[in-house]
């Protein structure tokens, strides 16, 4: 039975057991003429947690365990010395394994009724590659009765699970259900499993983080034993030739300085154009625009923050370079009269400028709120002293609105680094070391994508790089939130 | 601190003869469709305190936020009629509405002092306005300032540190001293001591009754004990109208109006 059914099963018990619980927990009252301590909804609830928690739990740890179980199963009995025989690693022998398995249970029943364990490999074959499932040449007859079994283990697990589970769903809403009486806590008690519930989201948010962290640090570790820490980080050329498959030897070199400079240029270039004007039109919004204006303004404003980045990109790629391009041949045409373009189509600030303005919603909707949750109390006061509106902006709600400031602008500048497809349509993939704004850089993230496009096995530099950039660029955003929170928690000391 | 209020010391009995500060005359104030003030007519004379009651929602502090236009900053608020200060129409489109703000200071309920130090909240007025020549000078007014308003003594050591970190009657008074810093004419005090208690509320009502020697005070409170102690006149707003505006002994004693009778008694009990 598929594991969706199962969950369906369970919720349905779970839905009936709280209904019934619902019904008790009002009868209760009528009965015993005294007020229940729980109202019925929790008496609901708290069957439903009965019902739902242990079974589903179960149900989880039963399909991660059952596979694994398995494999283990099937290992131990692969015969000695056969698969070194037959050439082939352990893994491979049981991928085929695996996959003989698969090919079983794609055959109609009467065929997969004629293979047995003393089958031959070779007839069984082509039957399978008749309903679509190619198997490796390297499969020998001993693999058969283990494809087998492993098919039977799996329908026998299967069905325990069904079994099990529906089990523990029904027995855990009966138990609940026989505690229902008017002194059961159940309010209490289902405060606790939400409680529960709460953490157990957190710590998969955090879980996961970390995860992804190790997983980094393991890979780039890979890579820091086959080229040196000092000459990534310090090497000021970003040249990582792909070798041809087998030849070996060369790896390249893998210079961070080019792609680190672009990146902080490029998203420099970006909060340039993005905080003042973003900056800006918060204020207006939040201080200076009417009822009216503000409700239509601000709508507009943050469909820019819809529109995907891909889009920005192609305007940068078909519109803004070329126009800087050009304009720019005509400013040292009309200074030199010679029309030679000194910006070119693909440049550091053609990259910078579109992203910033991809940049000003988020700017302006983030600072917009904080301006706004400003007491008005404080506008008030500085108003009622004969100050100006800009200078109640300037002198009093700026300087309470600052850390939020300061973070919203953190967060901006983290998008801005992490930004890819606006860099590689906009400035280019080359990785260029220069402080011209008017030439083609790029960023940490436009080389990750290029380096792990393409066919490659993750045992090359060439792909583990791809994991210290990463790890690179993790590291700067961690900094800019860290330096975030530092400010506001100075600040935050100072004023409150 | 005289706890008994039996010595304190009440200012001189109503004079007439006394000039009007300033004169409203017939301000009915709409926010959106709906009329809030119906026609006042009222005036404020120089250097007493006039104290405005009533019950909730009845137009106080509506009426205290045109005399100096805090209206304006609310978008549905559209107030009509005419407000003379010193006999010039404070709603003449040519008028500078940060200038008469600086004439016509303002206190809130709630003390809001601005998240700086003490020095810069007294010395943000002045500041922005441009009063002190140079830093001697400015110092000299916050340090004016904060005395007046009988909170130097407690702060004096401690002026770099934020206004939000001191009490709540010491906030408020350091927000008196920073209206007073600009050097107005007028203070309109909303409900000044509704966040303070007691000791707090009788060291404002004091310092109330000094700085109407130099200033012209207009008060709401809810306290009918407050009004009768520290003003000389007193304006019963009642459902967006005027009531009755008298000398405050009179009010108190013999009002002539049902209305004020029925709220004043049923403040007392
Ligand atoms: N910003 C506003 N927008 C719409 N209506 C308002 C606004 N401010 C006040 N009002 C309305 O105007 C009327 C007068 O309000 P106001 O605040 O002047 O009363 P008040 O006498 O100060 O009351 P309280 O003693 O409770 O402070 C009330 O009916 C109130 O609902
Ligand atoms: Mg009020």
């Amino acid at each position: 039975m598929s594991t969706s059914i199962i969950i369906l099963i369970v919720l349905l018990v779970g839905a009936v057991g709280g209904y019934a619980a619902y019904q008790r927990g009002r009868q209760l009252r009528i009965e015993r003429g005294m007020r229940p301590h729980s109202r019925p909804i929790y008496h609901a609830s708290y069957v439903l947690s009965w019902a739902w928690v242990p079974s589903l739990l179960l149900l989880g740890t039963w399909l991660i365990a059952s596979p694994i179980l398995n494999e283990i199963q099937i290992r131990n009995a692969f015969p000695e010395d056969a698969v070194a025989e037959a050439g082939l690693t352990d893994d491979l022998a049981y991928g085929i394994v695996e996959s003989i398995g698969v090919g079983l249970r794609s055959l109609p029943e009467d065929e997969r009724d004629q293979i047995d364990e003393d089958t031959p490999i070779e007839d069984a074959l082509p039957l399978f590659r008749q309903y679509g499932v190619a198997i490796a040449s390297a499969s020998q007859d001993w693999m058969l009765p283990l494809a087998i079994e492993s098919n039977i283990w799996s329908t026998v697990s299967r069905w325990a699970m069904t079994i099990v589970v529906v089990l523990f769903a029904a027995g855990g809403a009966f138990y609940g259900y026989r505690n229902i009486r008017t002194r059961l806590r159940a309010r209490n008690k289902v405060e606790k499993v939400v409680n529960v519930t709460l953490i157990v989201a957190s710590s998969i948010a955090i879980m996961t983080t970390v995860g992804i962290v190790f997983s980094m640090l393991f890979e780039s570790a890979d890579f820091f034993s086959r080229v040196s820490a000092w000459e990534f980080f310090f090497g000021t050329t970003w040249e990582p030739r792909f070798s041809a498959a087998g030849s070996g030897g060369e790896t390249g070199q893998f210079g961070l300085i080019p792609l680190l400079a672009g990146t902080l240029y490029i998203g420099a270039v970006a909060m340039a154009v993005a905080v003042p004007i973003g900056l800006f039109a918060a204020i207006y919004m939040a201080e200076y625009a009417d009822n009216r204006t503000r409700s239509v303004a601000k709508p507009l404003l943050e469909v820019l923050a819809g529109i995907p980045t891909i889009v920005y990109g192609f305007f940068a790629l078909v519109t803004v370079g070329p126009f800087f391009r050009d304009l720019s041949a005509q400013i040292s045409g009309l200074l030199t009269g010679n029309y030679s373009a000194f910006i070119q189509a693909q440049s550091v600030l053609t990259a910078g400028c579109v992203m910033g303005i991809m940049l000003i919603p988020f700017v302006s909707s983030l600072s917009d709120d904080i301006i706004t949750s400003v007491p008005r109390s404080l506008r008030d006061g500085s108003l009622g002293l004969g100050a100006t509106r800009s200078e109640t902006v300037k002198r009093v709600i700026l300087p309470a609105a600052l850390p939020g400031i300061v973070s919203a602008l953190l967060l901006t500048a983290s998008r801005a680094i992490g930004e890819t497809m606006i860099v590689v349509l906009a400035a280019g993939v080359a990785a260029n070391l220069t402080i011209n704004p008017f030439e083609a850089m790029t960023t940490i993230t436009v080389k990750i994508v290029q380096q792990l496009t393409g066919d490659l096995e993750f045992t090359s530099p060439q792909t583990l790089v791809a994991f210290a950039l990463g790890i690179t660029l993790f590291v700067i955003t961690l900094c800019l939130n860290v330096y975030a929170l530092y400010i506001v928690r100075k600040y935050k000391e100072q004023y409150e | 601190m005289d706890m008994s209020r039996a010595t304190f010391e009440k200012g001189p009995a109503v004079s007439q003869d006394k000039t009007i500060k300033m004169a409203s005359k017939d301000v009915t104030v709409h926010y959106g469709q709906k009329q809030a003030l119906n026609g006042i007519s009222l005036d404020i004379k120089e250097r007493q305190v006039t104290a405005l009651i009533g019950p909730s929602g009845c137009g106080k502090s509506t009426y205290l936020r045109c005399l100096n236009r805090m209206n304006d900053t609310i978008d549905t608020a559209k107030v009509d009629g005419k407000i003379l200060l010193d006999g010039e129409n404070i709603y003449d489109p040519d008028l500078d509405v940060v200038e008469l703000r600086a004439r016509v200071g303002m206190v809130f309920q709630k003390p809001n002092p601005f998240p700086k130090s003490i020095w810069e909240n007294v010395a943000y007025g002045p500041k922005i306005h441009g009063l002190a020549k140079n830093k001697d000078q400015l110092e000299e007014i916050v340090h004016t300032s904060l005395k007046r308003a009988g909170l130097y003594k407690e702060v004096k050591d401690r002026l770099d540190e934020p206004g939000t970190g001191l009490s709540g009657g010491q906030q408020q008074r350091l927000c008196i001293a920073r209206a007073i810093a600009v050097s107005p004419e007028v203070i309109l005090m909303d409900e000044p001591c509704s966040a303070l208690d007691p000791i707090a509320t009788a060291t404002v009502e004091e310092l109330i009754d000094e700085l109407k020697q130099n200033f012209t005070i207009v008060i709401v409170t809810h306290s009918m004990q407050q009004a009768a102690r520290v003003s000389q006149v007193t304006a019963m707003f009642h459902l967006g109208d005027l009531a009755e505006v008298g000398a405050t002994e009179k009010m108190f004693s013999n009002p002539d109006d049902k209305r004020t009778q029925d709220y004043i008694t049923g403040r007392f009990g």
